[in-house]
Protein backbone atom coordinates (compact mmCIF):
# COMPACT_ATOMS: atom_id res chain seq x y z
CA UNK A 1 0.00 0.00 0.00
CA UNK A 2 1.44 3.15 -1.21
CA UNK A 3 0.13 5.95 0.86
CA UNK A 4 1.35 9.42 0.30
CA UNK A 5 0.06 12.31 1.72
CA UNK A 6 -1.56 15.08 -0.56
CA UNK A 7 1.58 16.92 -1.26
CA UNK A 8 3.10 13.37 -2.80
CA UNK A 9 5.49 13.56 0.22
CA UNK A 10 5.71 9.79 0.91
CA UNK A 11 4.66 8.46 4.61
CA UNK A 12 7.84 7.99 6.47
CA UNK A 13 6.86 4.11 6.51
CA UNK A 14 9.60 1.85 7.35
CA UNK A 15 10.79 3.90 10.11
CA UNK A 16 12.42 2.62 12.49
CA UNK A 17 12.49 -0.19 11.08
CA UNK A 18 15.82 -1.62 11.92
CA UNK A 19 15.82 -0.97 15.53
CA UNK A 20 12.39 -1.27 16.38
CA UNK A 21 11.32 -4.69 14.52
CA UNK A 22 9.15 -5.78 17.16
CA UNK A 23 7.16 -2.79 17.49
CA UNK A 24 4.71 -3.37 15.18
CA UNK A 25 4.19 -6.80 16.53
CA UNK A 26 3.87 -5.80 20.33
CA UNK A 27 0.91 -3.35 18.86
CA UNK A 28 -0.37 -5.93 16.91
CA UNK A 29 -0.62 -8.82 19.48
CA UNK A 30 -3.17 -7.78 21.68
CA UNK A 31 -5.52 -6.90 19.60
CA UNK A 32 -5.06 -9.70 16.99
CA UNK A 33 -4.97 -12.21 19.87
CA UNK A 34 -8.30 -11.15 20.88
CA UNK A 35 -9.47 -11.78 17.19
CA UNK A 36 -8.07 -14.89 16.61
CA UNK A 37 -9.18 -16.34 20.13
CA UNK A 38 -12.96 -14.87 20.04
CA UNK A 39 -13.38 -14.72 16.36
CA UNK A 40 -11.61 -17.48 13.98
CA UNK A 41 -11.45 -19.96 17.22
CA UNK A 42 -15.05 -19.76 17.56
CA UNK A 43 -15.50 -20.65 13.73
CA UNK A 44 -13.20 -23.54 14.21
CA UNK A 45 -15.44 -24.44 17.12
CA UNK A 46 -18.91 -24.01 14.95
CA UNK A 47 -17.41 -25.94 12.23
CA UNK A 48 -16.85 -28.62 14.40
CA UNK A 49 -19.62 -28.43 16.20
CA UNK A 50 -21.78 -29.00 12.85
CA UNK A 51 -19.77 -32.42 12.32
CA UNK A 52 -20.81 -33.61 16.19
CA UNK A 53 -23.53 -35.72 17.14
CA UNK A 54 -25.07 -36.46 20.20
CA UNK A 55 -27.15 -34.00 22.66
CA UNK A 56 -27.24 -31.29 25.24
CA UNK A 57 -27.78 -34.17 28.41
CA UNK A 58 -25.28 -36.43 27.25
CA UNK A 59 -22.90 -34.30 25.59
CA UNK A 60 -21.50 -34.47 21.99
CA UNK A 61 -18.73 -36.48 20.45
CA UNK A 62 -16.88 -36.01 17.02
CA UNK A 63 -18.41 -38.41 14.54
CA UNK A 64 -18.00 -36.53 11.33
CA UNK A 65 -21.54 -36.34 10.28
CA UNK A 66 -21.87 -34.46 7.19
CA UNK A 67 -25.44 -35.92 7.02
CA UNK A 68 -26.96 -32.88 9.33
CA UNK A 69 -25.54 -31.00 6.68
CA UNK A 70 -27.70 -32.48 4.31
CA UNK A 71 -30.42 -32.58 6.33
CA UNK A 72 -30.29 -28.98 7.48
CA UNK A 73 -30.47 -28.15 3.94
CA UNK A 74 -33.04 -30.12 2.84
CA UNK A 75 -35.23 -28.90 5.87
CA UNK A 76 -34.42 -25.21 5.57
CA UNK A 77 -33.99 -24.74 2.29
CA UNK A 78 -37.13 -22.49 1.85
CA UNK A 79 -36.03 -19.86 4.75
CA UNK A 80 -32.35 -20.07 3.35
CA UNK A 81 -33.46 -18.69 0.04
CA UNK A 82 -35.88 -16.36 1.06
CA UNK A 83 -33.30 -14.86 3.18
CA UNK A 84 -31.00 -14.30 -0.24
CA UNK A 85 -34.16 -13.09 -2.18
CA UNK A 86 -35.21 -10.77 0.52
CA UNK A 87 -31.68 -9.31 1.40
CA UNK A 88 -31.15 -9.19 -2.66
CA UNK A 89 -34.11 -7.24 -3.18
CA UNK A 90 -33.47 -4.88 -0.05
CA UNK A 91 -29.94 -4.40 -1.76
CA UNK A 92 -31.09 -3.53 -5.11
CA UNK A 93 -33.96 -1.25 -3.42
CA UNK A 94 -31.36 0.55 -0.76
CA UNK A 95 -29.33 0.98 -4.04
CA UNK A 96 -32.15 2.35 -6.49
CA UNK A 97 -32.72 4.79 -3.46
CA UNK A 98 -29.21 5.30 -2.21
CA UNK A 99 -27.95 6.94 -5.81
CA UNK A 100 -30.31 10.05 -5.67
CA UNK A 101 -29.83 10.76 -2.55
CA UNK A 102 -25.65 10.25 -2.32
CA UNK A 103 -26.05 12.23 -5.69
CA UNK A 104 -28.21 15.08 -4.22
CA UNK A 105 -26.08 15.09 -0.96
CA UNK A 106 -22.69 15.15 -3.01
CA UNK A 107 -23.67 17.49 -5.40
CA UNK A 108 -26.74 19.61 -4.97
CA UNK A 109 -26.59 20.04 -1.55
CA UNK A 110 -24.90 23.42 -0.97
CA UNK A 111 -24.20 24.79 1.88
CA UNK A 112 -26.49 21.94 3.45
CA UNK A 113 -24.32 19.21 2.89
CA UNK A 114 -22.86 18.64 6.50
CA UNK A 115 -26.15 19.08 8.17
CA UNK A 116 -27.78 16.41 5.60
CA UNK A 117 -25.01 13.78 6.66
CA UNK A 118 -25.81 14.18 10.20
CA UNK A 119 -29.32 13.27 9.17
CA UNK A 120 -28.28 10.08 7.14
CA UNK A 121 -26.96 8.68 10.18
CA UNK A 122 -29.14 9.99 12.89
CA UNK A 123 -31.24 7.22 12.65
CA UNK A 124 -28.33 5.30 14.08
CA UNK A 125 -28.90 7.16 17.33
CA UNK A 126 -32.21 5.48 18.04
CA UNK A 127 -31.96 1.56 18.74
CA UNK A 128 -32.13 -0.64 15.87
CA UNK A 129 -35.61 -2.20 17.95
CA UNK A 130 -37.17 0.42 18.41
CA UNK A 131 -36.87 2.08 14.91
CA UNK A 132 -37.83 -1.47 13.51
CA UNK A 133 -40.88 -0.92 15.78
CA UNK A 134 -42.10 2.12 14.61
CA UNK A 135 -42.60 0.86 11.15
CA UNK A 136 -45.45 -1.13 13.21
CA UNK A 137 -46.86 1.83 14.36
CA UNK A 138 -46.76 3.23 10.43
CA UNK A 139 -47.54 -0.04 8.28
CA UNK A 140 -50.21 -0.80 10.79
CA UNK A 141 -53.87 -1.08 10.02
CA UNK A 142 -55.27 1.77 11.42
CA UNK A 143 -51.81 3.20 11.96
CA UNK A 144 -49.77 6.02 10.75
CA UNK A 145 -50.01 5.83 6.76
CA UNK A 146 -53.65 4.10 6.64
CA UNK A 147 -54.47 7.78 9.17
CA UNK A 148 -52.51 9.87 6.52
CA UNK A 149 -54.69 8.29 3.16
CA UNK A 150 -58.00 8.76 5.24
CA UNK A 151 -57.21 12.19 6.27
CA UNK A 152 -56.44 13.39 2.95
CA UNK A 153 -58.95 11.81 0.98
CA UNK A 154 -55.99 9.66 -0.74
CA UNK A 155 -57.53 6.31 0.56
CA UNK A 156 -57.85 4.98 -3.39
CA UNK A 157 -54.00 5.55 -3.99
CA UNK A 158 -52.84 3.15 -1.23
CA UNK A 159 -55.60 0.87 -1.91
CA UNK A 160 -54.32 1.20 -5.35
CA UNK A 161 -50.77 0.44 -4.27
CA UNK A 162 -51.75 -2.40 -1.84
CA UNK A 163 -53.34 -3.90 -4.89
CA UNK A 164 -49.88 -3.81 -7.24
CA UNK A 165 -48.20 -5.37 -3.85
CA UNK A 166 -50.89 -8.38 -4.11
CA UNK A 167 -50.30 -8.83 -7.61
CA UNK A 168 -46.67 -9.09 -7.46
CA UNK A 169 -47.23 -11.69 -4.06
CA UNK A 170 -45.91 -9.08 -1.61
CA UNK A 171 -48.61 -8.92 0.85
CA UNK A 172 -51.54 -11.90 0.71
CA UNK A 173 -54.44 -9.86 2.43
CA UNK A 174 -55.00 -6.09 2.82
CA UNK A 175 -52.70 -5.74 5.16
CA UNK A 176 -49.14 -4.01 4.71
CA UNK A 177 -47.92 -5.54 8.32
CA UNK A 178 -46.63 -8.88 8.87
CA UNK A 179 -45.85 -9.43 4.86
CA UNK A 180 -43.24 -9.73 2.84
CA UNK A 181 -43.95 -6.02 1.89
CA UNK A 182 -43.12 -5.02 5.50
CA UNK A 183 -39.93 -7.29 6.01
CA UNK A 184 -38.63 -5.86 3.05
CA UNK A 185 -39.73 -2.42 3.47
CA UNK A 186 -37.85 -2.82 7.09
CA UNK A 187 -34.55 -4.10 5.84
CA UNK A 188 -34.25 -1.18 3.50
CA UNK A 189 -34.86 0.94 5.60
CA UNK A 190 -32.52 -0.01 8.29
CA UNK A 191 -29.33 -0.99 5.98
CA UNK A 192 -30.29 2.41 3.74
CA UNK A 193 -27.25 4.81 5.62
CA UNK A 194 -24.32 2.11 4.93
CA UNK A 195 -25.47 2.18 0.92
CA UNK A 196 -25.71 5.76 1.05
CA UNK A 197 -22.72 6.77 2.89
CA UNK A 198 -19.63 4.77 0.69
CA UNK A 199 -21.49 5.80 -2.77
CA UNK A 200 -21.58 9.69 -1.33
CA UNK A 201 -18.09 9.63 0.06
CA UNK A 202 -17.22 8.05 -3.98
CA UNK A 203 -19.69 10.63 -5.79
CA UNK A 204 -18.37 13.17 -4.00
CA UNK A 205 -14.85 13.04 -5.51
CA UNK A 206 -16.36 12.69 -9.08
CA UNK A 207 -14.35 15.23 -11.07
CA UNK A 208 -17.66 17.24 -12.64
CA UNK A 209 -15.65 18.23 -15.90
CA UNK A 210 -15.83 14.50 -17.07
CA UNK A 211 -20.07 14.99 -17.17
CA UNK A 212 -19.59 18.22 -19.18
CA UNK A 213 -16.83 16.67 -21.31
CA UNK A 214 -19.71 13.84 -21.77
CA UNK A 215 -22.23 16.47 -22.50
CA UNK A 216 -20.01 18.30 -24.72
CA UNK A 217 -19.62 15.38 -26.78
CA UNK A 218 -23.45 15.36 -27.53
CA UNK A 219 -23.89 12.63 -24.45
CA UNK A 220 -27.41 13.03 -23.46
CA UNK A 221 -27.73 12.32 -19.69
CA UNK A 222 -28.83 9.29 -19.64
CA UNK A 223 -25.65 8.61 -21.82
CA UNK A 224 -23.54 10.10 -19.98
CA UNK A 225 -24.92 8.48 -16.46
CA UNK A 226 -24.75 4.99 -18.10
CA UNK A 227 -20.99 5.45 -19.42
CA UNK A 228 -19.34 8.13 -17.36
CA UNK A 229 -21.25 8.45 -13.77
CA UNK A 230 -21.73 4.79 -13.85
CA UNK A 231 -18.73 3.10 -14.20
CA UNK A 232 -16.66 5.93 -12.05
CA UNK A 233 -19.28 4.91 -9.25
CA UNK A 234 -18.64 1.05 -9.03
CA UNK A 235 -16.31 0.76 -6.21
CA UNK A 236 -18.91 2.88 -4.13
CA UNK A 237 -21.67 0.53 -5.49
CA UNK A 238 -19.96 -2.49 -4.38
CA UNK A 239 -18.85 -1.15 -0.77
CA UNK A 240 -22.80 -0.46 -0.48
CA UNK A 241 -24.02 -3.35 -2.06
CA UNK A 242 -21.74 -5.77 0.38
CA UNK A 243 -22.58 -3.16 3.57
CA UNK A 244 -26.16 -3.75 2.81
CA UNK A 245 -26.41 -7.67 1.68
CA UNK A 246 -24.21 -9.19 4.23
CA UNK A 247 -25.96 -7.94 7.34
CA UNK A 248 -29.53 -7.71 5.54
CA UNK A 249 -29.12 -11.61 4.84
CA UNK A 250 -28.40 -13.04 8.34
CA UNK A 251 -30.89 -10.45 9.88
CA UNK A 252 -33.75 -11.35 11.52
CA UNK A 253 -35.24 -8.79 13.43
CA UNK A 254 -36.96 -7.29 10.55
CA UNK A 255 -38.81 -10.85 10.05
CA UNK A 256 -39.89 -11.11 13.08
CA UNK A 257 -41.22 -8.09 14.36
CA UNK A 258 -42.64 -7.05 10.66
CA UNK A 259 -43.41 -10.02 9.60
CA UNK A 260 -45.23 -13.38 9.68
CA UNK A 261 -44.60 -16.99 9.92
CA UNK A 262 -44.18 -16.98 5.95
CA UNK A 263 -41.76 -14.68 5.98
CA UNK A 264 -39.26 -16.57 8.44
CA UNK A 265 -35.24 -16.44 7.51
CA UNK A 266 -32.39 -18.47 8.04
CA UNK A 267 -31.34 -15.65 11.24
CA UNK A 268 -34.29 -16.94 12.79
CA UNK A 269 -33.89 -20.98 12.38
CA UNK A 270 -30.75 -20.83 13.46
CA UNK A 271 -31.62 -18.29 16.81
CA UNK A 272 -34.25 -20.72 17.52
CA UNK A 273 -32.60 -23.72 16.75
CA UNK A 274 -29.36 -22.67 19.11
CA UNK A 275 -31.49 -21.12 21.87
CA UNK A 276 -34.85 -22.95 21.79
CA UNK A 277 -35.07 -26.65 20.37
CA UNK A 278 -31.03 -26.93 21.53
CA UNK A 279 -30.26 -28.55 18.53
CA UNK A 280 -26.33 -26.99 18.49
CA UNK A 281 -25.14 -29.29 15.31
CA UNK A 282 -27.84 -28.64 12.42
CA UNK A 283 -27.73 -24.47 13.98
CA UNK A 284 -24.02 -24.73 13.83
CA UNK A 285 -24.47 -26.21 10.04
CA UNK A 286 -26.88 -23.58 9.34
CA UNK A 287 -24.82 -20.61 10.55
CA UNK A 288 -21.70 -22.26 8.62
CA UNK A 289 -23.39 -22.44 5.46
CA UNK A 290 -25.02 -19.28 5.51
CA UNK A 291 -20.76 -18.08 6.35
CA UNK A 292 -19.73 -20.00 3.50
CA UNK A 293 -22.56 -18.20 0.59
CA UNK A 294 -21.72 -14.83 2.02
CA UNK A 295 -17.96 -16.14 1.68
CA UNK A 296 -18.27 -16.94 -2.22
CA UNK A 297 -20.35 -14.04 -2.75
CA UNK A 298 -18.00 -11.79 -1.40
CA UNK A 299 -15.07 -13.30 -3.22
CA UNK A 300 -16.80 -13.93 -6.95
CA UNK A 301 -18.76 -10.62 -6.57
CA UNK A 302 -15.24 -8.50 -6.20
CA UNK A 303 -13.43 -10.26 -8.53
CA UNK A 304 -16.13 -9.50 -11.15
CA UNK A 305 -16.59 -5.95 -9.86
CA UNK A 306 -12.47 -5.59 -10.23
CA UNK A 307 -12.20 -3.78 -7.13
CA UNK A 308 -9.86 -3.98 -4.91
CA UNK A 309 -10.98 -1.20 -2.51
CA UNK A 310 -13.41 -1.87 -0.26
CA UNK A 311 -14.61 1.05 2.06
CA UNK B 1 -41.42 19.57 -16.56
CA UNK B 2 -37.97 20.73 -17.56
CA UNK B 3 -38.24 22.43 -13.78
CA UNK B 4 -39.51 18.96 -12.72
CA UNK B 5 -36.68 17.09 -15.10
CA UNK B 6 -33.25 19.30 -13.21
CA UNK B 7 -35.12 19.20 -9.80
CA UNK B 8 -35.91 15.49 -10.02
CA UNK B 9 -32.88 14.37 -7.87
CA UNK B 10 -33.65 16.56 -5.10
CA UNK B 11 -36.93 16.08 -4.94
CA UNK B 12 -36.47 12.26 -4.97
CA UNK B 13 -33.60 12.87 -2.77
CA UNK B 14 -35.93 14.84 0.11
CA UNK B 15 -38.74 11.43 0.03
CA UNK B 16 -35.71 9.33 0.55
CA UNK B 17 -34.44 11.48 3.52
CA UNK B 18 -38.25 11.49 4.60
CA UNK B 19 -37.88 7.45 4.37
CA UNK B 20 -34.66 7.54 6.98
CA UNK B 21 -36.16 9.96 9.06
CA UNK B 22 -39.86 8.91 9.78
CA UNK B 23 -38.94 5.99 12.21
CA UNK B 24 -37.39 8.33 14.18
CA UNK B 25 -40.08 11.17 14.14
CA UNK B 26 -42.80 8.17 15.30
CA UNK B 27 -40.63 7.24 17.95
CA UNK B 28 -40.23 11.15 19.41
CA UNK B 29 -44.13 11.75 18.87
CA UNK B 30 -45.51 8.05 20.21
CA UNK B 31 -43.30 9.39 23.46
CA UNK B 32 -46.29 11.74 24.33
CA UNK B 33 -48.68 9.24 23.39
CA UNK B 34 -51.03 7.78 26.70
CA UNK B 35 -51.79 4.42 24.71
CA UNK B 36 -55.16 2.69 25.54
CA UNK B 37 -53.89 -0.60 25.40
CA UNK B 38 -50.44 -2.11 26.51
CA UNK B 39 -49.73 -1.33 22.43
CA UNK B 40 -48.45 1.79 21.56
CA UNK B 41 -48.91 1.54 18.07
CA UNK B 42 -51.97 3.75 17.73
CA UNK B 43 -52.45 7.82 18.97
CA UNK B 44 -54.92 8.58 21.60
CA UNK B 45 -53.93 11.34 24.10
CA UNK B 46 -51.17 13.61 24.45
CA UNK B 47 -49.29 13.52 28.28
CA UNK B 48 -45.97 13.53 29.91
CA UNK B 49 -47.07 10.42 32.02
CA UNK B 50 -43.79 8.14 30.54
CA UNK B 51 -41.45 11.63 30.32
CA UNK B 52 -42.06 12.17 34.31
CA UNK B 53 -42.19 8.61 35.10
CA UNK B 54 -39.13 7.05 32.72
CA UNK B 55 -38.13 3.96 35.53
CA UNK B 56 -41.75 3.36 36.06
CA UNK B 57 -42.03 0.00 33.90
CA UNK B 58 -40.09 -3.04 36.32
CA UNK B 59 -36.51 -3.41 34.63
CA UNK B 60 -35.97 -1.07 31.99
CA UNK B 61 -33.46 1.46 33.75
CA UNK B 62 -31.45 -1.51 35.29
CA UNK B 63 -31.31 -3.05 31.09
CA UNK B 64 -30.18 0.49 30.32
CA UNK B 65 -27.87 0.79 32.95
CA UNK B 66 -26.20 -2.66 32.29
CA UNK B 67 -26.00 -1.31 28.10
CA UNK B 68 -24.66 1.71 29.45
CA UNK B 69 -22.11 -0.06 31.40
CA UNK B 70 -21.26 -2.72 29.05
CA UNK B 71 -21.09 -0.32 25.62
CA UNK B 72 -18.32 2.07 28.04
CA UNK B 73 -16.09 -1.01 29.14
CA UNK B 74 -16.28 -2.39 25.91
CA UNK B 75 -15.52 0.92 23.58
CA UNK B 76 -13.10 1.82 25.93
CA UNK B 77 -11.02 -1.60 25.26
CA UNK B 78 -11.63 -2.22 21.84
CA UNK B 79 -10.40 1.50 21.04
CA UNK B 80 -6.99 1.41 23.34
CA UNK B 81 -6.38 -2.62 21.37
CA UNK B 82 -7.56 -0.90 17.99
CA UNK B 83 -5.94 2.02 18.15
CA UNK B 84 -2.72 0.26 19.04
CA UNK B 85 -3.54 -2.09 15.76
CA UNK B 86 -4.31 0.72 13.60
CA UNK B 87 -1.07 2.47 14.22
CA UNK B 88 0.94 -0.48 13.57
CA UNK B 89 -0.69 -1.19 10.31
CA UNK B 90 -0.67 2.52 9.46
CA UNK B 91 2.91 3.42 10.66
CA UNK B 92 5.01 -0.22 9.75
CA UNK B 93 5.99 -2.38 6.75
CA UNK B 94 5.81 -5.94 8.61
CA UNK B 95 5.09 -9.19 7.56
CA UNK B 96 1.96 -10.43 7.70
CA UNK B 97 0.44 -7.14 7.23
CA UNK B 98 -2.17 -8.43 4.50
CA UNK B 99 -2.92 -11.27 6.58
CA UNK B 100 -3.43 -8.82 9.49
CA UNK B 101 -6.00 -6.63 7.19
CA UNK B 102 -7.86 -9.39 6.22
CA UNK B 103 -8.25 -10.66 9.84
CA UNK B 104 -9.62 -6.87 10.93
CA UNK B 105 -11.58 -7.30 7.72
CA UNK B 106 -13.15 -10.38 8.45
CA UNK B 107 -15.42 -9.71 10.86
CA UNK B 108 -17.37 -6.82 9.58
CA UNK B 109 -18.37 -9.29 6.81
CA UNK B 110 -19.58 -11.69 9.10
CA UNK B 111 -23.17 -11.91 9.54
CA UNK B 112 -23.99 -11.23 13.09
CA UNK B 113 -26.01 -14.26 13.24
CA UNK B 114 -22.75 -16.27 12.65
CA UNK B 115 -20.60 -14.19 14.88
CA UNK B 116 -23.40 -14.93 17.80
CA UNK B 117 -23.80 -18.45 17.76
CA UNK B 118 -20.44 -19.26 16.81
CA UNK B 119 -19.03 -17.79 19.83
CA UNK B 120 -21.99 -19.74 21.89
CA UNK B 121 -20.22 -23.08 20.81
CA UNK B 122 -17.05 -21.93 21.86
CA UNK B 123 -18.73 -20.83 24.81
CA UNK B 124 -20.43 -23.91 25.19
CA UNK B 125 -17.30 -26.45 24.33
CA UNK B 126 -15.10 -24.53 26.68
CA UNK B 127 -18.32 -25.10 29.45
CA UNK B 128 -18.17 -21.35 30.21
CA UNK B 129 -21.47 -19.85 31.45
CA UNK B 130 -23.04 -17.13 29.49
CA UNK B 131 -23.42 -13.76 31.20
CA UNK B 132 -22.17 -10.17 31.28
CA UNK B 133 -18.75 -11.23 30.92
CA UNK B 134 -19.15 -13.15 27.46
CA UNK B 135 -21.35 -10.29 26.58
CA UNK B 136 -18.49 -8.22 26.88
CA UNK B 137 -16.14 -10.66 24.92
CA UNK B 138 -18.24 -10.74 22.20
CA UNK B 139 -18.57 -6.61 21.80
CA UNK B 140 -14.88 -6.18 22.16
CA UNK B 141 -14.67 -8.20 19.64
CA UNK B 142 -16.83 -7.10 16.83
CA UNK B 143 -16.21 -3.11 18.04
CA UNK B 144 -12.85 -3.71 17.54
CA UNK B 145 -12.40 -3.72 13.34
CA UNK B 146 -14.52 -0.49 13.14
CA UNK B 147 -11.88 1.12 15.85
CA UNK B 148 -9.14 0.06 13.81
CA UNK B 149 -10.50 1.44 10.46
CA UNK B 150 -12.04 4.39 11.34
CA UNK B 151 -8.78 5.15 13.68
CA UNK B 152 -5.72 4.00 10.66
CA UNK B 153 -7.79 6.42 8.19
CA UNK B 154 -6.87 9.23 10.25
CA UNK B 155 -3.28 7.76 10.60
CA UNK B 156 -2.49 7.35 6.92
CA UNK B 157 -3.44 10.90 6.70
CA UNK B 158 -1.00 12.47 8.97
CA UNK B 159 1.55 14.90 7.67
CA UNK B 160 4.81 12.86 8.29
CA UNK B 161 7.14 16.39 8.47
CA UNK B 162 5.06 17.48 11.41
CA UNK B 163 6.85 14.24 13.34
CA UNK B 164 10.06 14.77 11.55
CA UNK B 165 9.54 18.96 12.55
CA UNK B 166 8.97 17.72 15.97
CA UNK B 167 12.49 15.59 16.03
CA UNK B 168 14.26 18.35 14.41
CA UNK B 169 13.37 20.85 17.33
CA UNK B 170 14.65 17.69 19.65
CA UNK B 171 11.86 16.07 21.09
CA UNK B 172 12.10 12.65 21.43
CA UNK B 173 9.96 9.71 20.30
CA UNK B 174 8.21 9.75 23.34
CA UNK B 175 7.74 13.51 23.09
CA UNK B 176 6.71 13.62 19.63
CA UNK B 177 4.10 10.85 19.95
CA UNK B 178 2.48 12.70 23.27
CA UNK B 179 2.73 15.81 22.18
CA UNK B 180 2.14 15.94 18.25
CA UNK B 181 1.13 12.36 16.86
CA UNK B 182 -1.29 11.86 19.44
CA UNK B 183 -3.27 15.65 19.60
CA UNK B 184 -3.45 14.72 15.33
CA UNK B 185 -4.88 11.00 15.69
CA UNK B 186 -7.42 11.75 18.66
CA UNK B 187 -10.58 12.76 16.62
CA UNK B 188 -9.38 9.64 14.80
CA UNK B 189 -9.61 8.11 18.12
CA UNK B 190 -12.93 10.19 19.43
CA UNK B 191 -14.80 9.12 16.91
CA UNK B 192 -13.92 5.39 16.76
CA UNK B 193 -14.65 5.19 20.12
CA UNK B 194 -18.21 6.57 19.71
CA UNK B 195 -19.20 4.30 17.01
CA UNK B 196 -18.08 1.62 18.73
CA UNK B 197 -20.16 2.63 21.40
CA UNK B 198 -23.31 2.79 19.75
CA UNK B 199 -22.40 -0.40 18.41
CA UNK B 200 -22.53 -2.35 21.28
CA UNK B 201 -25.64 0.01 22.66
CA UNK B 202 -27.49 -1.02 20.19
CA UNK B 203 -26.94 -4.92 19.30
CA UNK B 204 -29.00 -7.58 20.00
CA UNK B 205 -28.27 -10.29 17.71
CA UNK B 206 -24.40 -11.40 19.15
CA UNK B 207 -25.66 -10.43 22.60
CA UNK B 208 -28.54 -12.56 22.64
CA UNK B 209 -26.68 -15.74 22.34
CA UNK B 210 -24.15 -14.59 24.61
CA UNK B 211 -26.57 -13.58 27.24
CA UNK B 212 -27.89 -15.10 30.26
CA UNK B 213 -31.51 -14.17 31.68
CA UNK B 214 -29.59 -12.31 34.90
CA UNK B 215 -27.65 -10.29 31.92
CA UNK B 216 -30.67 -8.56 29.92
CA UNK B 217 -29.15 -5.58 28.03
CA UNK B 218 -31.67 -2.47 26.50
CA UNK B 219 -32.23 -4.25 22.92
CA UNK B 220 -32.93 -7.29 24.83
CA UNK B 221 -35.54 -5.21 26.87
CA UNK B 222 -37.36 -4.06 24.46
CA UNK B 223 -37.33 -7.65 22.15
CA UNK B 224 -38.98 -8.91 25.30
CA UNK B 225 -41.48 -5.87 25.79
CA UNK B 226 -42.18 -6.06 21.57
CA UNK B 227 -43.62 -10.15 22.40
CA UNK B 228 -46.06 -8.86 25.45
CA UNK B 229 -46.78 -5.16 24.88
CA UNK B 230 -44.28 -1.79 24.59
CA UNK B 231 -44.28 0.19 27.25
CA UNK B 232 -44.03 3.76 26.34
CA UNK B 233 -41.13 4.92 28.32
CA UNK B 234 -39.07 2.63 25.70
CA UNK B 235 -39.83 5.30 23.09
CA UNK B 236 -38.84 8.17 25.70
CA UNK B 237 -34.97 6.26 25.98
CA UNK B 238 -35.08 6.32 22.27
CA UNK B 239 -36.19 9.99 22.34
CA UNK B 240 -33.48 10.77 24.86
CA UNK B 241 -30.42 8.58 23.12
CA UNK B 242 -31.40 10.40 19.96
CA UNK B 243 -30.81 14.16 20.84
CA UNK B 244 -28.39 13.31 23.11
CA UNK B 245 -25.64 11.30 20.09
CA UNK B 246 -27.39 14.44 18.07
CA UNK B 247 -25.70 17.05 20.91
CA UNK B 248 -22.54 15.35 20.73
CA UNK B 249 -22.33 15.36 17.09
CA UNK B 250 -23.43 19.15 17.04
CA UNK B 251 -20.60 20.21 19.60
CA UNK B 252 -18.26 17.63 17.78
CA UNK B 253 -18.89 19.62 15.03
CA UNK B 254 -18.68 22.85 16.45
CA UNK B 255 -15.41 22.26 18.06
CA UNK B 256 -13.93 21.08 15.33
CA UNK B 257 -14.15 23.95 12.83
CA UNK B 258 -13.18 26.27 15.69
CA UNK B 259 -10.35 24.49 15.99
CA UNK B 260 -9.61 24.56 11.89
CA UNK B 261 -10.21 28.45 12.00
CA UNK B 262 -8.02 28.85 15.13
CA UNK B 263 -5.40 27.23 12.98
CA UNK B 264 -6.18 28.83 9.35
Amino acid sequence: MAVTTLTGAPVAAPRRARRGAAVPYLLLVPGLLWLVVFFVVPMVSLASQSLQTGDVDNGYTMTWNFATYADALSTYWPQLLRSLIYAGIATLLTLALGYPLAWFIAHRSGRYKNFLLVLVIAPFFTSFLIRTLAWQTILGDSGLLAQIALRTHTDFLLTGFKEGLKAVGLINNDQLLFSPFAVICGLTYNFLPFMVLPLYSNLERLDHRLVEAAGDLYASPVQAFRRVIWPLSLPGVVAGTLLTFIPAAGDYINSVLLGSTRTVMIGQVIDAQFLRVLDYPTAAALSFILMLIIVAFVITYVRRAGTEELV
Amino acid sequence: MAWLRRNLVIIVGILVMIYILLPNLVVIIFSFNKPLGRYNYQWNEFSFDAWTNVCGVPGMCQSVGLSLQIGLIASLTAAVLGTMVAFALGRYRFRGRSGTNLLIFLPMATPEVVMGSSLLTLFIAMGIPTGRTTILIAHIMFCLSFVVVTVKARVASLDPRLEQAAADLYANEFQTFRKVTLPLVLPGIAAGTLLAFSLSFDDYIITNFNASPESVTFPMYVWGAAQRGTPVQINVIGTVMFLGALAVVVIGQVVSSRRNRKVA
